[in-house]
């Protein structure tokens, strides 16, 4: 799912200092924020919108289509729980170092409800000139600019610095994706891709991965069965193995999700691979000239 | 977190798995002492890294004096670049068969995995890897638990015969102790059953989620120290990840992606990184720290400060880096590129207070960096 103007959206932990930072900044960008999440403070109002005590209860007053977690992680799994089992479509899943096996649990949860989770651990979800949903810089109009190119990343960070390529480039964004940097996360960049791919106003996709697991290797199967041009930057090239650099998600174990395995999978999978973030924008107006 | 043997086993045994007797011992003379309490024994070093046995590090001595020889030429060896501290002293088991069994954190299923294999001991990895079959995968639904029925399904066809119960049993207790330790890894290596048909387990391998640590609060002193030089370990105290790396330009980003981007970049344009250090997520705040925990490092040479802002607030990051450097005036070139969340009030700051123009691009600021630093 890519969120939309239209779509209306719950913030769990709306009265905390993050969550009162970040849905300010998602409300002002055009972000349909119906209500949030407080147990402490169900009753009252912040932001200009009602707080209740659980998703399961706003859902009630107030249906929405996507939640949005400002939970500390020894109580994400409960709060994550509770947004499935209340129906929301999409959960993104911002909190970092959520005990993995909670996190195991939240999957099920999920499974059992019909809702995809994006995270945990990601920077969230824009889409340029619409809405956005998380922790990204998208009021920022030098980074982010709506267009057409969808930008998928498991690192929050260093999709900020793509899409700043891009943008710089001319080349605004119909979507960022952040997958999230966890080890098991609810949509994976290969399903990202899929859902980009579906995506009319999407026209190419750039994918950043990062060294550590298998995520870049099956978006590489994916893209092989693709029609839209994907290019691609993975990080850690320089990094050394077997340390783990901050994502859990980025360690390499055995040679197993090293660089030159990721790079290798890509490139025979058609998808041009870049040497910085800048060279990107480079990569695809080749092929857009092609077109 | 880590956790050598000699501190795993006692959790295994506190979920009613079966270990043999041992002793913790730190000098030739407390091995000895051990060995003649315990009779015909094993010398085990205790490192928190594999392959210990075909490094020297395990030893049979059939008595006291034997153990004392064997731990004095094991203990100040180094095993996978772990200097050997202690050894454990353990009763010997008499070994009819040596299988594996292991609960891991399963990416592919998002859940637990049992892997058990007949074929355990010191070469299961590449048994495994020269036959698929040789590894028995079964993953395990969350929410229920490992059965009983799949547990007897794991360990079918061995010809097990009266053990068989026994062993089906330990496999449940493995689980039930991956699940109550918040395990990523859980290995008995090799799970043995013994000439009197008795299941025990001969080594223990354990991975506790770190991000479990809140209410792993019991077991936490007992895990083994990180490898760390002395700036990891500082940096380490105050919550920073920081690598060393041997290069000569030092990096300051925030979030691990951009961190490594800025180290690849680094190489790309014909320099070296002198070190991964990231102050992403909750550790935006930490700037100041992390500035002087770099400028330990006196390979370093020059220094780049590479913001992307999301979460992490570029002008509060900012304002961390700029106050350490009035306050510690060091002598090394900086410079900057700063993008995101907080960014007009950042640029604006560095160019207020350290009189130096941010780099619009990356690609120029890590240029500018290498060639400093060449110089």
């Amino acid at each position: 799912m890519i969120p939309r103007k239209s779509h209306t959206i719950l913030v769990q932990g709306i009265t905390g200092k993050q969550g009162t930072f970040w849905t300010k900044a998602m409300q002002d960008y055009g972000s349909n924020v119906v209500g949030g999440v407080n147990p402490k403070k169900a009753g009252t109002e912040h932001l200009g919108v009602p707080v209740y005590a659980t998703a399961r209860d706003a859902a009630k007053e107030r249906p929405f289509d996507i939640s949005v977690m400002f939970i500390p992680p020894m109580l994400a799994k409960s709060a994550a729980i509770d947004a499935c089992e209340a129906g929301t479509k999409l959960l993104v899943c911002l909190t970092e170092h959520i005990p993995a096996h909670d996190v195991m649990e939240m999957h099920v949860a999920a499974k059992a409800n019909g809702t995809q989770i994006v995270g945990p651990n990601t920077a969230g979800l824009v889409t340029p000139g619409e809405c956005f949903v998380g922790i990204m810089p998208a009021f920022n109009e030098r980074v982010f600019q709506p267009g057409r190119v969808g930008v998928i990343s498991r690192s929050g960070s260093l999709g900020t610095l793509v899409s700043l390529n891009l943008t710089q480039a001319g080349m605004g964004q119909s979507v960022f994706y952040g997958v999230g940097g966890d080890p098991m996360i609810g949509t994976n960049s290969a399903q990202a891709l899929r859902i980009l791919d579906a995506d009319e106003k999407t026209d190419a996709i750039v994918l950043c991965g990062e060294i550590g697991g298998s995520a870049e290797e099956e978006a590489a199967e994916y893209a092989s069965t693709m029609k839209k041009p994907v290019v691609a930057f993975i990080a850690g090239r320089q990094s050394p193995p077997g340390k783990k650099m901050g994502h859990a998600g980025a360690i390499v174990a055995g040679g197993k999700g090293d660089y030159p395995s990721k790079r290798a999978a890509l490139e025979k999978a058609g998808v041009a691979v870049a040497d910085t973030p800048s060279a990107l924008p480079a990569l695809l107006s080749r092929h857009f000239a092609a077109a | 977190m880590n956790f050598e043997e000699h501190a795993a086993k006692p959790l295994l045994a506190n979920h009613g798995i079966a270990v043999p007797a041992s002793r913790l011992a730190k000098t030739p003379d407390e091995a000895a002492a051990a060995a003649s309490e315990i009779g015909p024994c094993v010398v085990k070093a205790q490192v928190p890294t594999g392959k210990r046995g075909k490094a020297g590090g395990i030893k049979l001595a059939a008595n006291a004096d034997e153990a004392r020889t064997h731990a004095s030429n094991i203990i100040g060896m180094t095993i996978g670049g772990w200097p050997v501290e202690k050894v454990m002293i353990e009763a010997q088991t008499p070994i009819a068969r040596e299988l594996y069994a292991a609960i891991v954190n399963d990416s592919a299923s998002k859940g637990p995995m049992l892997l058990f294999s007949p074929m355990g001991g010191m070469d299961v990895e590449e048994a495994a890897e020269a036959d698929p079959n040789a590894m028995r995968h079964v993953v395990i639904p969350i929410a229920e638990g490992l059965s009983e029925a799949a547990a007897r399904q794991a360990v079918s066809g061995l010809d097990l015969n009266a053990v068989e119960d026994d062993l089906v049993s330990t496999l449940l207790k493995l689980y039930e102790a991956y699940r109550a330790l918040d395990a990523e890894l859980l290995e008995i290596n090799p799970l043995v059953i013994t000439k009197d048909n008795r299941v025990i387990a001969l080594d223990c391998k354990l991975t506790v989620d770190d991000s479990a640590a809140p209410r792993q609060q019991e077991i936490i002193g007992l895990a083994a120290p990180e490898k760390y030089t002395t700036l990891e370990a500082a940096a380490a105290a105050e919550g920073l990840k920081y690598i060393e790396l041997g290069g000569s330009v030092g990096v300051l980003a925030n979030g691990a992606g951009l961190t490594m981007t800025t180290m690849d970049a680094i190489a790309h344009y014909g320099g070296s990184p002198a070190n991964f250090l990231e102050i992403g997520g909750e550790a935006y705040t930490k700037a100041k720290t992390a500035l002087s925990i770099l400028l330990e490092n006196k390979n370093m040479k020059s220094l780049l400060v590479n913001f992307c802002g999301a979460f992490a607030r570029t002008d509060v990051m900012a304002e961390g880096v700029v106050s350490a450097w009035l306050e510690l005036k060091p002598d090394v070139p900086i410079f900057f590129t700063i993008h995101g969340t907080g960014e007009d009030e950042a640029v604006a700051l560095v160019k207020d207070r350290l009189g130096i123009e941010p780099f619009d691009l990356m690609d120029d600021a890590v240029k500018a960096a290498v060639a400093a630093a060449a110089n």
